[in-house]
């Protein structure tokens, strides 16, 4: 019984500024879910209502059937891993673990055994007796999950707790802290602004923006099947590509024109859903990845179009191609064996079986 | 040679000049910064040794004309246990160690208190306060003896000690707090949180989070009450008459000197007695005061 539910709730600073304008937001018993979005959307905001150190303007905060907004936060059976780790500086690693278990007086050989088994999950047993300026940061954020793990919670709060590790260290930690979320199965709310730990990590991603929710799902919903524009660019590195066009009847049924070179064939698949935007201004975004090198197999849905490469960058297992369509970016992703060189034109195939239309005033995709 | 030869040559002249003159900047600091500190440690130094040598002697050592004044030739510790039996002089001496344990006491009390609550509570007009307690410490203390004076006579406490306890802490206060707040505002924030989640209320906050992580600054101010009371001259001298009430800093004037005959190696033997407290507990608190102890909380 962890669930924790989210009603129509509203975080105003200061009367005026609203931080979090209303969402609402269900969350499972056990599941992961990852807040992401850019900084400044409220992610922390809300995850600090979750945890109670923040008080809430306006909505319901229920955690395991209970509703929390006036309940203090050491009530709420929650823990919470800071983003800068917040270790308690005079104590050694042990005693930082037990400091939550000590106030809520559980009996000394618990408090030892429950540690120990903490350390255990976390490789950090040999650390015990150091103090947290004795350690690197990567085992820091350790023990600041075994002060979480230790406690048994409801849920587990997370606020971007690896922004402050090196690259290489972060996807380690990443690995480990979806490790000790099969291990422990805590409900766990995680809050980061990078798409790609929201995507390994969540059971469901949560995208922010300006202080609502665009869209909640999956990753690879989430990936496939965007809802508005600022998720289809947000989720997904390179960022989807997104060109001004207008839908029109052509040679062979509906087409996608951009500009006055560029006419793609709609897919058979997609021409009842588009019709009703013919002949209006829309945005067409296609991921890198549906954009590749010429193949001539005339797959429906799939089309050739040339454009001069303007920079090449190899990246091992894939070849990233940059150009220009009538002055907006575009990026595609070619095989590394494709003959790319700036400035020479390269014949692609985009499979708009991928595409998405988008309706520019809404930012709604369609 | 080519021209790009000549140019790197150059460069690195200059650059050598450059460093040279770098390290003779350096070394001409080191050899100022040290000869101002060896005036400094001997303006500093040759008072308390001279009291230290003047207590090793006999009254007639210290009237004779002949011999050099700076060492004492036949030292004795008869001035020493002369004034440790004087009664007057173990009053002074409880008086003062009593006034300042309840002064430093009290002080530190109110103040991490105070200072907590306007450094981490926030409420209305906390920040207006905490301006408000440091400007209060610029008030001089001998503007404020004469109102005080009116004060303690009102309570009846004239020539009382205890009226000490009672002024010293509102001399120590507002600059403990003003110590305290700019120590606990430097704890970052997420370490009350993290308390705050893992169970704890306000006061535990304080007590296992705030003052041990302080602790520097706790010593500092612990001292710096110390200082106040131990070392105060004017307000014993206003407020206390009688030798029973009296405290060390006047007591060894006021008993000593009578007339105009000064007791010359009691009064520096006093003297050392007066500054051994101070002394030793410096001594072992800059261990503590140096070592940094917030480090480590954070990624830091
Ligand atoms: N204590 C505060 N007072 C006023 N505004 C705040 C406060 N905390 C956050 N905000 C504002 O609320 C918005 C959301 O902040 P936050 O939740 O921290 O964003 P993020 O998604 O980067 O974690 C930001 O515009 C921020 O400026
Ligand atoms: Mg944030």
């Amino acid at each position: 019984m962890s669930q924790v539910s989210i009603r129509k709730v509203v975080k105003s600073y200061d009367g005026d500024v609203q931080a979090v304008k209303g969402i609402d937001l269900e969350i499972e018993d056990h599941e992961f879910v990852v807040l992401v979005g850019p900084s400044g959307c409220g992610k922390s905001t809300t995850l600090r209502m979750v945890a109670g150190l923040e008080e809430i303007t306006d909505g319901e905060i229920w955690i395991g059937g209970d509703i929390v907004n006036d309940v203090p936060p050491r009530d709420r059976d929650i823990a919470m891993v800071f983003q800068n780790y917040a270790l308690y500086p005079h104590m050694s690693v042990f005693d930082n673990m037990a400091f939550g278990l000590k106030l809520r007086k559980v009996p000394k050989p618990e408090i030892k055994q429950r540690v120990d088994e903490a350390a255990r999950i976390l490789d950090i047993g040999e650390l015990l007796d150091r103090k947290p300026k004795a350690l690197s940061g990567g085992q820091r954020q350790r023990v600041a999950m075994g002060r979480a793990i230790v406690r048994h919670p409801k849920v587990f709060l997370f606020d971007e707790p690896l922004s402050n590790l090196d690259a290489k260290l972060r996807v380690q930690m990443r690995t480990e802290i979806k490790k000790v979320h099969q291990t422990v199965n805590t409900t766990t709310v995680y809050v980061t602004h990078d798409q790609v730990e929201a995507m390994t990590l969540a059971d469901r991603v949560v995208v922010m923006n300006q202080g609502v929710i665009e869209q909640v799902g999956p990753p690879q919903e989430l990936y496939h099947n965007p809802g508005t524009r600022f998720v289809a660019g947000f989720i997904g590195s390179p960022a989807m590509n997104f060109l001004p066009c207008r839908v029109q009847n052509g040679a062979g049924g509906l087409t996608v024109r951009v500009g006055d070179s560029m006419v793609l064939p709609v897919p058979p698949a997609r021409k009842e859903r588009y019709a009703s935007f013919k002949d209006r201004e829309m945005i067409l975004g296609l991921r890198p990845e549906h954009l590749y090198e010429y193949h001539d197999d005339s797959k429906p849905g799939v089309a050739r179009v040339e454009a001069p490469a303007d920079v090449v960058e190899p990246m091992g297992m894939e070849t990233m191609v940059h150009f220009f369509v009538n002055g907006i970016p575009v990026c595609a992703r070619v095989d590394p064996a494709t003959h790319a060189v700036p400035g020479e034109t390269l014949p692609l195939s985009a499979d708009l079986n991928h595409m998405h239309l988008i309706e520019p005033e809404t930012g709604r995709v369609v | 040679m080519s021209s790009a030869t000549t140019t790197a040559n150059a460069v690195a002249a200059t650059r050598r000049r450059h460093t040279r003159s770098l390290a003779s900047q350096r070394r001409w600091a080191l050899y100022g910064s040290y000869a101002a500190l060896v005036v400094f440690v001997i303006m500093f130094l040759i008072p308390p040794f001279y009291t230290v040598m003047t207590s090793l002697k006999t009254s007639a050592e210290i009237s004779a004309q002949s011999g050099n004044p700076w060492f004492a030739h036949n030292p004795t510790l008869s001035n020493f246990i002369e004034l440790i039996e004087m009664p007057d002089f173990q009053y002074f001496f409880m008086n003062s160690v009593m006034i300042t344990v309840v002064t430093v006491v009290v002080s530190m009390v109110i103040s991490v208190m105070a200072a907590f609550s306007l450094a981490r509570m926030g409420f209305w007009g906390s920040s207006t306060l905490a301006t408000g307690v440091f400007l209060t410490y610029l008030v001089p203390a001998s503007l404020l003896f004469i109102p005080l004076f009116q004060i303690l006579g009102f309570l009846g406490l004239i020539n009382n000690v205890w009226c000490l306890a009672l002024v010293y802490p509102t001399l120590a206060v507002p600059f403990c707090t003003w110590i305290m707040i700019g120590y606990f505002s430097s704890i970052p924030k997420e370490l009350d949180e993290a308390a705050l989640i893992d169970g704890a209320g306000y006061v535990q906050m304080l007590l296992k989070i705030f003052i041990p992580v302080a602790m520097p600054g706790i010593i500092a101010a612990t001292i710096f009450a110390f200082t106040v009371s131990w070392g105060a001259f004017l307000y014993p001298m206003a407020y206390l008459y009688s030798m029973d009430q009296m405290v060390l800093t006047v007591g060894i004037i006021s008993d000593l000197v009578r007339g105009d005959v000064f007791q010359w190696g009691k009064i520096m033997a006093a003297s050392v007695l007066a500054a051994a407290p101070p002394v030793i507990i410096y001594a072992f608190l800059m261990d503590y005061y140096i070592a940094g102890l917030t480090s480590g909380a954070t990624k830091g």
